[in-house]
């Protein structure tokens, strides 16, 4: 009766499984509770006290503005790149440990669901929000845009993607998380060896911030399509939005291969059916196959726009156009079509036969070839350049050092002969945070720092930046050099234990200092947050141009007005904001402001419904982790429901009257002027 | 009648972009055929799977499905005939032909639900093997798309009914229609690959 | 080159600071590389396939070095060179050269040209399912990968063992590998490669040594809370001593038919230790294999009296 009302909540070994646990897990469970109540606490006693909600409400969650949606998603993506680094501190601490007759202080199951949370989180809930957050603040801006092409959508999306946060995180609470890997691998992940919510909440988190993903890359596809200003033809685009456009490509392709995966396990789980099962016909490595189809693209889903973030910054930096433009769009598309030829090396060991094996590795080694171009094509960006060494070029500096070698250890991989070897071991864990870190992760932070005076209107401190990033690139060799000599020496990836004369200690026990030296780039990159937010005023950039930049998004002050330009920007080449800069039209390093008449600008109407379906959306979700019947029908109607509102609602935009932009206007520029007196 | 603010003012016509939303929406069918697709490669994979169980020659009645997707293609046909009507202006004759297309689609629902009853009460289920699971996925897929597609009609009725047929509605029938005929063009390879393929 | 990153640290204080950071780090790691030996994995290749393995691997990073140091260099170099303080020669509007890309395009295709055609040589020439060439008889090994231990199935002399691999030198090893469990990864690194253990199929491999010894073998993909115990020593030695073994495992009373797999070994269990079965039913492994693909082909094993998990010391 009780089940019937509340699912799967009725049983308290399935709610509180810690209950049951040692004390020892107990304590490390408490502890995360405590952090995590007191964080709550602080964080809505905060609004509360500050009285806080209203803007909270008015300003933000109901926005549907590209800049502020992309502000949303750098705090939660930063939110849960501190969960995800703890997970990876508790694993190599745990590793570090657990040799001989120690078994470290977790216990395997709570090894095997932080390492599979720190996969899936890091993945979706940190590389692919800072991802679209890059998206939100520079593509329009660069391409002379107001905003996307579908603002509504774009708010959806951001609520989908916070539901699968906020599931999976509630599993940190109630009941536990997948323990199966971040690719949830069956028969493993289905209902006879993981019978727990665990793997649900994995489902669910993923589909539903999968479906935020995917609506995403359909909006920034249109908005690049179709909404470039006056001029900007396909090849005269800046480059990063070239790189959005092949990564949005790959998402729309990518996606619903996830999704129908993701969906047909659950089918498995939910209702009997044999697709992954072993017996009744099932097809482990199906899942398998299909999975990679979605996972190796995603990989290129999030190294191009880091691609792009490096194109922009180099140029930018060096003082020069960004070398081989061409080549370097016809390289990023080769990498696009390429990427869906190669899923099977993640998998030679299946036993699929030497011509299958040897055509996956060849052509994963072939997109080694226009990736090698791009670099050779940054390289010769900085040469007769005038480079200027801030922080983001530090990035860029590091991404060209240890991404190459990620690359070099890449095209090992391909090779089945060795792979046969390395695969499955922490050579593998090595080659992928070579090219995650120091090509996405690297790519991201520059591009953030990159465009945080065009969010905020002001600079980071760039002395503390570049401790981070001196931190990060460290910790970074000492923490992955290590994982490369255990993979050689035969050490399998996500061991909980190992016997002591294996010799894996010195090694794991290296690869755990070097991830307290990244903790100390991350304490740096959060004290740059902090001093540069306390002395905003002395960072302050008014002329919305601190880079000395060369696309469009610098040619509007920061952070710029919620209808982006004033008058819609016109180019005729690349870099037309430089080249504008470069004629002298005005000695501030400005273009010449216009003095045609301000007109009415045409906008999007703040909407609350992607905030509310998301809720309904959540509430669907977590019924349906829980068995609760009822309560996920309920949350479908409602998400109809909502969604047939939405239609039937024909004022959606407005217009802003010219009088009101021409005030705007006239404000930041008597701003501009006070600072030059 | 004040459709939208944005349309009376003829100053800001060209800022309605219905072509944006249509050709968004065409990207989402892209997707949504790859989704298709991957459901098809799921299902050309596991159909010799039947773990012992029944073939799909063992199932499969083909004139009951021809007449299923004789109903769905007429639908996809009544539907021209709304968009047609459209250029014409007389919104009830539009919501007529709706209603027409949302009853044939209803029946094909109706059919295909009585299809897989009738499998379920003799024990082929979609727990018996992987071919039945695969069969049963990507066919109500398409049936699960096919209801979407008929609460929206209902909405662009009561829609059309309410604003009459201006570039906003007109946009939407677009979008519906595409998402019509490309539910009727997945049909057609169901048609073919599951049930022809299957009976031979 | 470390004094070109560092030197671009424009506060001493840092830079200081960062000497001393590497330092310790270099210290570090010199302690852990002098403190262990490489006896372990690829690095110390005992059989013939993980020799080729061993040789491909310094080939590929030999092969790719010639490229990666100087794009490193290259990077580092320029970064230094055309920093703003030093007021080198400066092209604002020199951006492209076709010469050059044609450079840099040849150059990597023809690096992996050359890989390309090792790596379709090696694919062939490794391949785990080839049946290697030699005058000796090969040995069949059955093994089954289980939760969370492995199963060995000598056919031809009807002797089954758990956890725990005797093989002779010289001679090749046939091993059919399936699961009866998650899928596994079946791997001695030291003498070959690995392949996937999956319910329902067979896969292959096949491995010689000439060099007696203890390797270790271990089970590769993650498959739940006892994976990291799945672990087992291979005894590489020499025909006599073998069939010696031979002969003595057979004389163990323990038998090993379906009743006794389904019921004792395929329930989990952790840290199993070595296990030896004296016979073998003939046929089980295939038995075994169909149970998943066919109906009612465990129709005839005892139920199972001790369904609850069988979790042994932990």
């Amino acid at each position: 009766m009780l089940e019937t009302f509340i699912g799967k909540l009725s049983n308290p070994h399935e709610v509180f499984p810690y209950l049951y646990e040692p004390l020892s897990q107990q304590l490390i469970i408490l502890s995360m509770f405590v952090f995590i109540v007191i964080g709550g606490i602080v964080v809505v006693g905060g609004l509360t006290y500050f009285k806080k909600w209203g803007y909270l409400w008015h300003e933000w969650i109901i926005s549907v503005d590209h800049k502020r949606i992309a502000v949303m998603y750098f705090v939660v993506a930063f939110v849960m790149l501190f969960r995800g680094f703890v997970d990876a501190a508790m694993m190599r601490t745990q590793q570090a440990l657990a040799s001989g007759d120690s078994t470290g202080y977790l216990i395997p199951q709570h090894f095997d669901q932080i390492f599979t949370a720190h996969g899936v989180i890091m993945i979706f809930f940190v590389a692919m929000p800072l991802m679209f957050a890059l998206f939100n603040i520079a593509v329009p801006l660069q391409i002379g845009a107001r905003d996307v092409a579908f603002p509504f959508l774009n708010s959806l999306s951001f609520w989908l993607f916070v539901t699968g946060v906020i599931l999976v995180n509630m599993s940190l609470l109630i009941g536990d998380f997948a323990h199966a890997g971040w690719l949830a691998y069956p028969p493993f992940s289905e209902l006879e060896y993981s019978p727990t919510v665990g793997t649900d909440y994995y489902i669910w988190g993923l589909q539903i911030s999968g479906l935020g993903s995917l609506l995403s890359g359909i909006n920034f596809f249109v908005t690049i399509i179709k909404m470039r200003c006056p001029g900007m033809t396909l090849m005269k685009m800046p480059i990063f939005t070239w790189t959005v456009l092949c990564s949005c490509v790959l998402i729309m392709a990518a996606f619903p291969v996830l999704t129908v995966d993701l969906a047909l396990l659950a089918l498995d789980r939910y209702m009997d059916m044999h697709f992954f099962t072993t017996g009744f016909g099932g097809d482990q490595m199906l899942y398998v196959n299909l999975i990679w189809m979605w996972g190796h693209p995603e990989v290129y889903i999030l190294v191009l726009p880091a691609f792009g973030v490096y194109s922009e910054i180099v140029a930018t930096f060096s003082k020069k156009p960004l070398f081989g433009y061409t080549t370097m769009v016809w390289a990023t598309v080769a990498i696009t079509i390429l990427s869906f030829l190669v899923w099977l090396h993640h998998f030679f060991t299946m036993g699929s036969g030497a011509d299958v094996n040897a055509f996956f590795g060849i052509m994963t080694m072939i997109i080694s070839i226009p990736t090698g171009v791009k670099l050779f094509n940054w390289i010769f960006t900085m040469y007769r350049g005038r480079i200027t060494f801030t922080s983001p070029m530090y990035w860029m500096m590091g991404f060209f050092v240890t991404f190459t070698i990620g690359g070099m250890t890449g095209v090992m991989l391909s090779v089945p002969g060795i792979d046969f070897q390395a695969h499955n071991s922490t050579f593998l864990i090595a080659h992928f945070h070579n090219v995650i870190i120091g090509g996405v992760v690297f790519g991201y932070f520059a591009g953030f720092t990159y465009w945080f005076p065009k969010m905020f209107g002001f600079t980071l401190n760039e002395r503390l930046g570049k401790c981070a990033f001196w931190c990060w690139i460290i910790g970074f060799f000492v923490a992955f050099m290590p994982l490369y000599i255990l993979g050689a020496m035969g050490m399998t990836r996500r061991l909980y234990h190992y016997d002591a004369s294996t010799g894996f200690q010195p090694y794991l026990i290296v690869a755990a200092i070097g991830a307290s030296i990244i903790a100390l780039g991350v304490f740096f990159q959060v004290l740059q947050l902090v001093v540069s937010i306390k002395n905003r005023e002395k960072y302050r950039d008014l002329t919305g141009d601190p880079w000395n930049g060369r696309t469009l998004e610098w040619a509007t002050s920061s952070p710029p007005a919620f209808y982006n330009f004033a008058h819609d920007p016109e180019v005729n080449c690349i870099d037309a904001f430089w080249y504008d800069k470069q004629k002298g039209l005005d000695v501030d390093n400005k273009p010449k402001i216009r003095t045609e008449p301000y007109q009415d600008i045409h906008m999007p109407r703040d909407t609350a419904m992607g905030f509310i379906i998301s809720i309904f959306v959540l509430i669907l979700g977590f019924a349906m982790v829980w068995h609760i019947w009822w309560l996920a029908i309920v949350g479908v109607v409602c998400t109809i429901g909502s969604l047939i509102i939405r239609a039937f609602n024909y004022d959606i935009d407005y217009y802003v009257k010219a009088s009101t932009v021409e005030a705007i206007e006239t404000q930041h520029l008597q701003e501009m002027a006070g600072v030059k007196r | 009648m004040s459709a939208t603010p944005v349309m009376n003012d003829h100053h800001h016509t060209h800022h309605f972009d219905g072509s944006k939303n249509v050709f968004g929406f065409w990207i989402y069918i892209m997707t949504d055929c790859i989704l298709f697709a991957t459901l098809f490669v799921v299902y050309a994979v596991l159909h010799t799977h039947t773990y012992g169980g029944p073939h799909g020659k063992e199932l499969f009645s083909l004139p009951f499905v021809l007449t299923e997707t004789m109903i769905l293609l007429t639908s996809s046909f009544t539907y021209g005939l709304a968009m047609l009507s459209r250029t014409i202006g007389n919104k009830n004759i539009v919501i007529g032909w709706l209603w027409l297309t949302f009853f044939l689609g209803v029946s094909f629902l109706s059919m295909e639900i009585y299809e897989f009853h009738n499998m379920v009460v003799e024990g082929h289920t979609w727990a018996t093997s992987a071919f039945l699971s695969a069969f049963f996925t990507l066919v109500s897929t398409h049936g699960l798309h096919v209801s979407m597609g008929l609460i929206w009609m209902l909405t662009m009725i009561f829609q059309i009914n309410k604003h009459g047929i201006t570039p906003v509605t007109k946009t939407k029938l677009t979008c519906l229609g595409l998402f019509w005929h490309f539910l009727d063009i997945v049909w057609i390879f169901v048609f073919s690959v599951v049930y022809l393929m299957g009976a031979i | 080159m470390m004094k070109a990153i560092t030197s671009l640290m424009s506060r001493p204080s840092i830079k200081g600071m960062l000497r001393n950071l590497g330092v310790v780090v270099l210290v570090l790691l010199s302690l852990a590389l002098s403190g262990c030996n490489y006896s372990e994995g690829i690095l110390a290749p005992k059989g013939q396939i993980a020799f080729a393995e061993h040789r491909l691997i310094l080939f590929s990073i030999g092969l790719m070095l010639i490229v990666v140091i100087p794009t490193i260099f290259m990077a580092l170099w320029f970064g230094w060179r055309y920093r703003e303080k030093n007021n080198a020669h400066y092209a604002p509007e020199w951006k492209h050269s076709t010469l050059l890309e044609v450079v840099w395009w040849s150059i990597p295709c023809i690096i992996i040209l050359i890989l390309g055609t090792v790596t379709w040589k090696t694919t062939h020439s490794l391949d785990p399912f080839k049946p290697l060439d030699s005058k000796e008889k090969p040995v069949v090994v059955e093994v089954i990968s289980l939760d969370w231990k492995w199963l060995f199935i000598y056919p031809e002399y009807k002797i089954a063992t758990v956890n725990y691999l005797r093989i002779p030198t010289g001679r090749p090893i046939n091993f059919k590998i399936t699961a009866a469990a998650p899928m596994n990864s079946f791997v001695i690194p030291q003498l070959g490669g690995q392949i996937y253990a999956m319910t329902g199929m067979t896969t292959q491999l096949h491995l010689i040594t000439d060099i007696p010894g203890s390797y270790r073998g271990f089970g590769a993909n993650y498959t739940g809370i006892g994976f990291a115990g799945m672990q087992f020593v291979v005894d590489a030695t020499s025909p006599e001593d073998f069939a010696n073994w031979i002969k003595t495992t057979q004389k163990i009373p323990d038998k090993l038919n379906a009743d006794v797999f389904w019921n004792r070994l395929v329930p989990q269990s952790t840290n199993d230790p070595v296990r030896y079965f004296g016979r073998v039913t003939p046929g089980l492994f295939d038995d075994i294999i169909m149970s998943y693909m066919m109906p009612g082909m465990r129709d005839n094993v005892a139920p199972n009296e001790n369904t609850i998990m069988n979790q042994s010391n932990h």
